[in-house]
This record gives C-alpha cells, sequence and structure tokens, in this order.
C-alpha cells in the first residue's frame, strides 16, 4: 500500500509558480493553504523572487533547508516540473501533487511529457498524485492545498474523485451541512495514484470513518472489483459514477450480453463488493455523512417519529423504495408510550405525537424507541417546527411584550433539546436516529438544523432523503452480516 | 472469432458443472434417437424435439422445434420431418429429444465476458418479455451463495417467487445452487464469451434449463 501521509500530512511544502497575481494558481493555492491555518512550514518557489502575502518567495527550491518540506505543489508547466522534481527529491520531498495541466488531456506531446513525469517520479521515489488536479485538502493538518475553494470543517468523510470539481461539491455540502471531512483529494489524470490508492489509504486512516468517492472512468473493472471489496469490508466507501464508459458496447451474440448494460454490471460489482452505491452528488455526500456520525442499524425495522402528520406518512412512503421496513410497534413499546402521550396519538408506526407532546416528551420517546430491542433505526421529523413559530414572534410587532419573549425563549430551547437528544439517544443506544427537516435548507438558522450542523450531524432537508440514506446504512450492514462479518 | 456451440453440446457443458437441464438425449438419425430414447429412463414423454447443430442458433424461428410429442410413432415422424429440414449450411446436425417441462415462471440466466469487469453471471425475468422488461442482476464470477441470493434479491419481480398459480414458493437455495454452477462454467471453461439458459423454468420451485447456448472464442489456428 502507497503510504500517503506526506501527501495528506505533510511537514512541509514546496509551492511552485507563486506569482504576486491573485488570480494564478500559484497565488491562490498559497493563499488557501495559508488561509485554511496550514501550521507547517511553507516555501513559495518562483522565478521572480520577491514576497507574496507576506512570505518570503524564493527563487529556487534549492534555497529550501534540507528536509523542512516533503511534499511539492506544482502550479508550473510541464516543461521544468521535471528538473523541479529532482530538486524537491534532493530536499527530502517524496509526495508531489502536480495542480499543472499540460499532460496527457493536452494532446500528443502531453501524454509524453505525463510518461516521463511518472517515471521520474518512480525514480525519485516521489508519490505522484495528478496531474491535471485541483489539489488536496486534509483537515487534520489543517492543509486546503487547492488551486479553488473550499476548505470544509474537520470530521470524518474522506472524499476521492475523478473530478475535481465535485471535489468542490461535497466540501461545499459539508461546510453547508457541518458533517465534516478527513481528506479530500482530485485524482486529476491519475497517471499513478488512482481511487482505488486512496482508498485503501483512507481505508487505514485513523482520521476517517467512510470514503466518498466519485467515479467517472473503469479502465480495469476486474481490478477495481478486487481492490475495493476488501477495503470495503472494513470501511464504508459510497460511490457514486458518472457516465456510461464505449468500452462495453460490444455486439452481443447472447440474450445475456444484450442485458448487460454498463449500468447493470457496475451496480452488480458494487452490490458484491460491498460498494453503497449512490445516484448523484447529494445522495452520495448525506449517506456518507450518515456513515460518518451514526451507528450502522441491526437490520431494516424502521420506527418514525413525528410531531407532524404527512411528513410521517411521506417517510412511510419512501421506504416502498428501499429495503426498509416500516415495522408495526411491538406492544411493550405501544405501551410505554401511551404512558407519555394523549390518547390521541396515532398508536402504529409512524409515531404521531399529534400535538400531544410537553417538555420533556421528544426525547422521552425518542429513548423509548431507540433503545427497544426490536428497532433496528429512527426517523425523527418535525423539528424545528416550534422555533418557526418563534421565529414569527421574534420577528413581528409585538415582541418581547405579551409574554413572547418567554415562549420564544421556551419553544427554541426545546428545538435545540430535540436535535441534541437525537444526538446523545443514537449515541447511546447504537440506534441510528436520522433526523428531517426542509428547515436544513429553508431555515438554517433554525435552532433544530443549526445545532445539529454545529453538533456535526446531518439534518437531512426531507424524509426521503433521510429514509434513503438509512437505506444506504442498513444495505451496507446487511452486506457486512451475510458474510459473517 | 466466436463460434456457438449446438444445443447438445451446451447443455453437455452446463450440466457438467451441476447446472440442472431437463433430461435429453441426442441422435443423428431417427434409429438412433428412438434407440437412445429407449434406453434413457431419464426421458419420458411427453418430450420435445429439436434440429440442432453449431451453425443453427435460432430454432424457433426456422420451425425446428416440435413440442408435446406423446408417443414413439409421433417421435419417429418429427425426427424424420426435422432432419429433412436440415440445410447443408447446417454442417452437422443432430436431433436433441428432451422431457416437456412445464411451469408458468421463467427465468433467464446467462453468462457474459464484459470488456472492463471479465466474466459476469446474471439471473433475470425470463419469457419472451425479458429483453423489454430487464429485470436483471449481474455479479463478476464467480460467486458465492451468498452472492447468488443477494442477485435474487436484486429482482423487482419478486412475487414471481413466493406462491403462484397453484404453483409452490419458488426454492431459492436450488436457484441460488444453479447460480454458483453457472458462474463455475463462466469462470472456469476455457474461451467462454457467453451463455444463455433461456429458459430457465420453475418446476416444483426447482429451476431447470430447457435450453442452453454456448458462444466460445475459437483459436485463430483452430
Amino acid at each position: 500500500m502507497p503510504d500517503l501521509g506526506a501527501l495528506f500530512d505533510p511537514k512541509g511544502i514546496i509551492i511552485t509558480g507563486v506569482s504576486n497575481h491573485p488570480g494564478k494558481f500559484g497565488f491562490v493555492t498559497l493563499h488557501n493553504l495559508l488561509a485554511s491555518g496550514y501550521e507547517g512550514a511553507v516555501y513559495p518557489v518562483s522565478r521572480e523572487p520577491g514576497e507574496v502575502l507576506g512570505l518570503r518567495v524564493l527563487g529556487s527550491i534549492d534555497d529550501v533547508p534540507d528536509g523542512a518540506a516533503d511534499m511539492l505543489f506544482i502550479c508550473t508547466p510541464p516543461a521544468i516540473n521535471e528538473e523541479l522534481l529532482r530538486q524537491a527529491a534532493a530536499k527530502g520531498v517524496t509526495a508531489a501533487f502536480c495542480a499543472a495541466g499540460g499532460y496527457r488531456e493536452a494532446g500528443a506531446e502531453g501524454v509524453e511529457m505525463e510518461q516521463r513525469l511518472v517515471a521520474l517520479c518512480d525514480e525519485l521515489g516521489i508519490k505522484l498524485a495528478g496531474p491535471n488536479g485541483q489539489g488536496v485538502v486534509s483537515t487534520p493538518s489543517s492543509m486546503c492545498a487547492q488551486i479553488v475553494a473550499p476548505f470544509a470543517p474537520a470530521g470524518k468523510i474522506a472524499i476521492a474523485s475523478q473530478s475535481g470539481n465535485f471535489v468542490s461539491s461535497f466540501l461545499n455540502l459539508s461546510n453547508h451541512t457541518g458533517v465534516g471531512v478527513s481528506r479530500a483529494v482530485a485524482a486529476g489524470n491519475a497517471s499513478v495514484l488512482g481511487i482505488a490508492d486512496y482508498v485503501e489509504y483512507f481505508t487505514d486512516d485513523r482520521e476517517t470513518a467512510v470514503s466518498l468517492v466519485y467515479i467517472e472512468s473503469v479502465d480495469d473493472g476486474r481490478e477495481m472489483f478486487e481492490r475495493m471489496a476488501p477495503l470495503a469490508a472494513r470501511k464504508p466507501i459510497v460511490v457514486v459514477k458518472g457516465g456510461a464508459s464505449a468500452a462495453g458496447a460490444r455486439a452481443a451474440a447472447s440474450h445475456t450480453g444484450a442485458l448487460a448494460s454498463d449500468d447493470a454490471v457496475f451496480d452488480g460489482m458494487c452490490r458484491q463488493a460491498g460498494l453503497i452505491r449512490a445516484t448523484d452528488v447529494e445522495e452520495a455526500f448525506e449517506a456518507a455523512a450518515t456513515f460518518a456520525t451514526q451507528p450502522l442499524p441491526d437490520g431494516d425495522r424502521v420506527v418514525v417519529v413525528t410531531t407532524v402528520g404527512g411528513w410521517g406518512v411521506a417517510a412511510v412512503d419512501a421506504m416502498a423504495d428501499t429495503r426498509l421496513d416500516p415495522a408495526a410497534l411491538p406492544d411493550d413499546l405501544m405501551a410505554a408510550i401511551d404512558e407519555k402521550l394523549p390518547p390521541r396519538w396515532s398508536k402504529n408506526n409512524p409515531i404521531d405525537m399529534a400535538g400531544g407532546e410537553t417538555r420533556d416528551t421528544v426525547p422521552e420517546i425518542l429513548q423509548l424507541v431507540a433503545e427497544h430491542h426490536d428497532v433496528d433505526a429512527v426517523v425523527l421529523l418535525g423539528v424545528g417546527i416550534q422555533s418557526n413559530t418563534a421565529s414569527m414572534m421574534r420577528n413581528g410587532p409585538f415582541f418581547p411584550d405579551h409574554g413572547l419573549e418567554r415562549i420564544v425563549g421556551f419553544h427554541e430551547r426545546q428545538d435545540t433539546r430535540y436535535a441534541e437528544a437525537a444526538v446523545e439517544i443514537s449515541t447511546a443506544t447504537g440506534t441510528p436516529i436520522v433526523v428531517a427537516s426542509e428547515l436544513a435548507n429553508a431555515g438554517p438558522d433554525n435552532p433544530a438544523p443549526a445545532t445539529l450542523n454545529a453538533l456535526g450531524r446531518l439534518c437531512h432537508a426531507s424524509a426521503g432523503r433521510a429514509v434513503r440514506s438509512l437505506h444506504h446504512l442498513a444495505g451496507y450492514s446487511a452486506w457486512r452480516q451475510a458474510r459473517g462479518l | 472469432m466466436s463460434i456457438t456451440l449446438s444445443e447438445a453440446e451446451s447443455r453437455r457443458v452446463v450440466s457438467g458443472y451441476g447446472v440442472p437441464v431437463s433430461p435429453f438425449v441426442t441422435g443423428t438419425s431417427t434409429a438412433e434417437v428412438l434407440a437412445a430414447v429407449e434406453t434413457d429412463a431419464s426421458v419420458t414423454f411427453p418430450v420435445v424435439a429439436k434440429l440442432c447443430g453449431r451453425a443453427i442458433a435460432h430454432k424457433t424461428e426456422r420451425g425446428l422445434v416440435r413440442l408435446r410429442i406423446a408417443d414413439t410413432d409421433a417421435l419417429a415422424a418429427a425426427c424424420d420431418e426435422l432432419l429433412g429440414k436440415a440445410v447443408p449450411e447446417d454442417g452437422e446436425v443432430e436431433v436433441l429429444v428432451s422431457t416437456m417441462v412445464d411451469g408458468n415462471r421463467e427465468l433467464i440466466a446467462g453468462l457474459n465476458d464484459d470488456p472492463q469487469f471479465g466474466m459476469t453471471v446474471m439471473v433475470g425475468i425470463g419469457g419472451i418479455l425479458a429483453e423489454a422488461i430487464r429485470d436483471v442482476s449481474f455479479r463478476l464470477a464467480p460467486i458465492t451463495e451468498v452472492d447468488a441470493a443477494e442477485m435474487l434479491d436484486d429482482l423487482a419481480t419478486q412475487r414471481l417467487f413466493g406462491e403462484f398459480r397453484g404453483e409452490p414458493e419458488a426454492d431459492r437455495a436450488a436457484i441460488v445452487e444453479a447460480l454458483v454452477a453457472l458462474a463455475r462454467v463462466g469462470a472456469e471453461e476455457p474461451g467462454l464469451r457467453s451463455a444463455d439458459l433461456n429458459p430457465l423454468i420453475l418446476i416444483d420451485g426447482k429451476p431447470i434449463a430447457v435450453d442452453a447456448l454456448l458462444e466460445i472464442e475459437e483459436d485463430d489456428d483452430a
């Protein structure tokens, strides 16, 4: 396995091609690295020495102290990079991220340049990421070494993508939801390090709980299967795939060949290898965010807890397309809930509290449901409604008089509690509790989504999306159990 | 270049790995066929007779299949007729006679050597609409029993596996066993490019292939 420590947790970084122009990649990378709070040594290098962003720009890599940097970030054109790599290797560099383009993607001459780059890195013992990639992010090292934004909060999701743009998309979603990232890397042309190499590293990485990968082309599907399956047995891997491959089109003499669409075969490979396949970027991120922050369910039985009828129905409807089972409530659980709620509660799954909740009801019912041995997972809906009411009062003409200040404070404290209870109870019971509210998007400052965000847990934007994430957790759990893992 | 094996050859290959096929015999003349049926107790009337050969891929379209043959006399007539339909381009031909099995539920199973993933195994909902419905599941060969069971779980048409039109629930374990055996054909049989078991009929819940077609890569010097 390649040791990618110098790529993800370098002690010092040399950046080539750092100019004074804030629109150039070298400048942006230096800016992002400093802005993200990277604490290792940073050595900007340029043909034109001077000062950029308060740092002295060195005229040559030869001026970098021996052994002070182990990573080289390349923003210079192919023609001079071989020389730079030799100089960097002499200084102790063992990993390089080549952001520069002009390689394989640029035609025949570029192909040859890339072959030479690969051969040289091999000779020098340098692990090469890219070329033609947007960069690498590592929150444990406060490192945003990217030619574009953004950085992301610290967390347990590790991202590897064949599209740099989707690295940014995942990081944007991380910032929006508060569910953090450990590592992120754009594979670029992936001339040496590919998706499987990164996932291999993530699987061994203590900072990572789940890998999240975007795949566009599969050169050798059999090799991918053979490498990924043992990794999936150790840590979940969420996959989203774009594009269909032309290589799959062979004139089929058989019915089986005619039925073997790329998608059907890739899907089967994922099911066999234990890869969690999501249909799009949002679903992939949300699945990864749920894997990263929730315990795995032991089975498919889901109970919905809601303060509002409609979303409860929507959640159960959404389960029809999944492996999840909106199981009937066990008698003893019914009886226990009867003690807590007025008689008008739904008395089945979904548990619709029908406005019967008082100060402690929601946390108490969550606890009863989550700790029950016949319940594998919980969906909590209807959070944020009290604070939504409070918000209109707070911003209306009568606040803070007429008792409004007091009730506004109560409502907001309650939603904060519900969010906290979902986190605490799922952690304590080992039963996942996924939470959904459209306020995750429509009112992110509402205390319910805002508290989940601050605690690094996902507030799904709809019941259907929460169900979808849970489906992926349950599917992975079943895959493991069927294989005695 | 790839060639297709005759149905009889294909059946022998897959059944050698433990894939269940309906009982059958073959012969190159009517007398040979009748003698074979006489001596093989597993082939019982009513039977189906087909003219098969490597160059004959589309038996039904050419009218080379005779169904529900009730007795020896009818079989003799069918054999004469089928052998008379052979044309010189068919090359070596023989008549395949198998026990006629009937079931309401048809699956399709097969193998395909995928350019990216190598040998794959498939199961799906069969019948004449199979390619329109496309309710199929693939895996990379070889597969475990767990993989095969999950392939069945993947199919959308789960109702077909319950009790159905007076027939018992599908024997999932038996289907799993057949798929594992089929995947072994794919993983181990040299030169294989594709295979169809179409249909794989459920009889008393258990799968039996009543047709088989293997496509193999011929060595260039062959």
